[in-house]
């Protein structure tokens, strides 16, 4: 029960992208494409998941355990650059194909502030242990799929559409987006 | 002149929020009010502007492969000092900024300063660059916080400009998004009619 608390309300109430504006650049930059939109959603949801696992670990056994949590910054964007690296380097020997697939978005997530602002918020939250900053990482990479693939369907609408030409391309894309989180409001007070 | 270019730049035409759309988590985040804008973007600037100058000092004798990951380090260290200097003094503004103050470390901006222009010029020309990309980030903060906030919550800078609600749909998520469309739109037309004035003045 508690499990799908947490993951109704990352992917609908408190949707990553839509209410919380984390992984906003990625939302605008890749979602020209539904193809490069599902792309991305995968390497985000690999780093995420990843990512929230093993700053968890650290920040209670390493940091709150030495007293020195101030570093949680430093350490966190350490362990997520490291990661995505290790990440690339490992997909290039044990799976070309689906390297091939997410390779070029994967440099890019280090400064995708989505993986980060999970991360934070895992190891902020004092109820969460292990396995719900997890399923808290799954479900909010779910999310940002949700809303980046829901968004670039509309995306490849647009460019059939007649739009005043100072409105065109990035302008009338964040309008769009606007409605997109007007609609995701309604989920509000859901859990 | 040139120095005057490297410092005026920032601001209008290559604008970090309305025209390369960089660092758009943060603008969209904090502009709820135009004090929070404006803190955050000074926040940034100050973040810009340190960085830019340790990474100007240092790229000399950074190895090349990785200096993404020592930009990355040089950045996070000035945010936790903002981040505890904040924590410390300004504890209202700390709480209402919350997430998105350890966040300036994967501000696109920053490290796309540090990348494309810190690590090739002096530390005289970073600085410069820092402050005037910095302060366009802060004004482009804190002009969309006060449009939500006019909008949203019928004030300016905290000061009541009419009574009422307001449309409270400007201070939630939605109205961010379509604030900052319509002021994107609003720059590139600005932006677009320089060009032609320019362009006009030239060909005289």
């Amino acid at each position: 029960m508690e499990y799908i608390v947490i993951i109704i309300g990352a992917i609908f109430v408190n949707n990553i992208v839509l209410a919380k504006f984390l992984g906003v650049c990625p939302f605008i930059g890749v979602s020209k494409k539904i193809s490069t939109a599902v792309g991305m959603t995968g390497a985000v949801a690999f780093v995420m998941v990843l990512a929230t696992m093993v700053t968890w670990l650290l920040q209670k056994y390493v940091l709150v355990n030495f007293k020195i949590e101030y570093l949680q910054t430093i350490t966190f964007i350490l362990v997520i650059a490291s990661l995505v690296q290790m990440v690339e380097i490992m997909l290039k020997k044990v799976s070309p194909p689906l390297y091939q697939a997410l390779g070029i978005f994967l440099p890019l997530i280090t400064t995708n502030c989505a993986v980060l602002g999970v991360a934070l918020m895992a190891a902020a939250d004092k109820n969460f242990g292990l396995m719900e900053s997890v399923v808290f990482a799954l479900a909010n990479a779910v999310g940002f799929g949700l809303a980046l693939v829901l968004f670039s369907g509309l995306r490849e609408q647009l460019d059939l559409m007649k739009i005043p030409k100072g409105m065109k391309g990035v302008p009338v894309a964040f309008i769009v987006a606007g409605i997109l989180a007007l609609a995701f409001m309604g989920f509000a007070n859901l859990v | 002149m040139k120095k005057l270019q490297i410092l005026t730049k920032g601001l209008l035409k290559e604008n970090a929020v309305f025209v390369l759309f960089l660092g758009l988590c943060p603008v969209l985040g904090v502009t709820t009010s135009a004090i929070n804008g404006l803190a955050m973007g000074l926040a940034t600037t100050f973040v810009l502007l340190m960085s830019n100058i340790v990474v100007s000092m240092v790229k000399s004798f950074i190895p090349d492969k990785v200096r993404i990951p020592a930009f990355i380090v040089i950045i996070a260290s000035f945010v936790t000092i903002v981040e505890l200097t904040m924590h410390a003094y300004l504890d209202s503004l700390y709480a209402s900024l919350g997430l998105f103050i350890p966040l300036i470390v994967v501000n696109c901006l920053i490290l796309g300063r540090a990348e494309a222009f810190a690590s090739k010029n002096s530390t005289l020309d970073s600085i410069l660059d820092a402050i005037g990309m910095g302060l366009g980030f802060a004004l482009a903060l804190t002009v969309l916080g006060a449009v939500r906030e006019i909008l949203g919550s019928g004030s300016i800078f905290g000061i009541n400009i009419y009574q009422g609600d307001g449309m409270i749909a400007f201070v939630l998520a939605p109205g961010a998004f379509i604030a900052l469309g319509y002021l994107i739109a609003i720059s590139n037309i600005i932006n677009k009619k320089m060009e032609k004035k320019k362009a006009l003045a030239k060909s005289k």
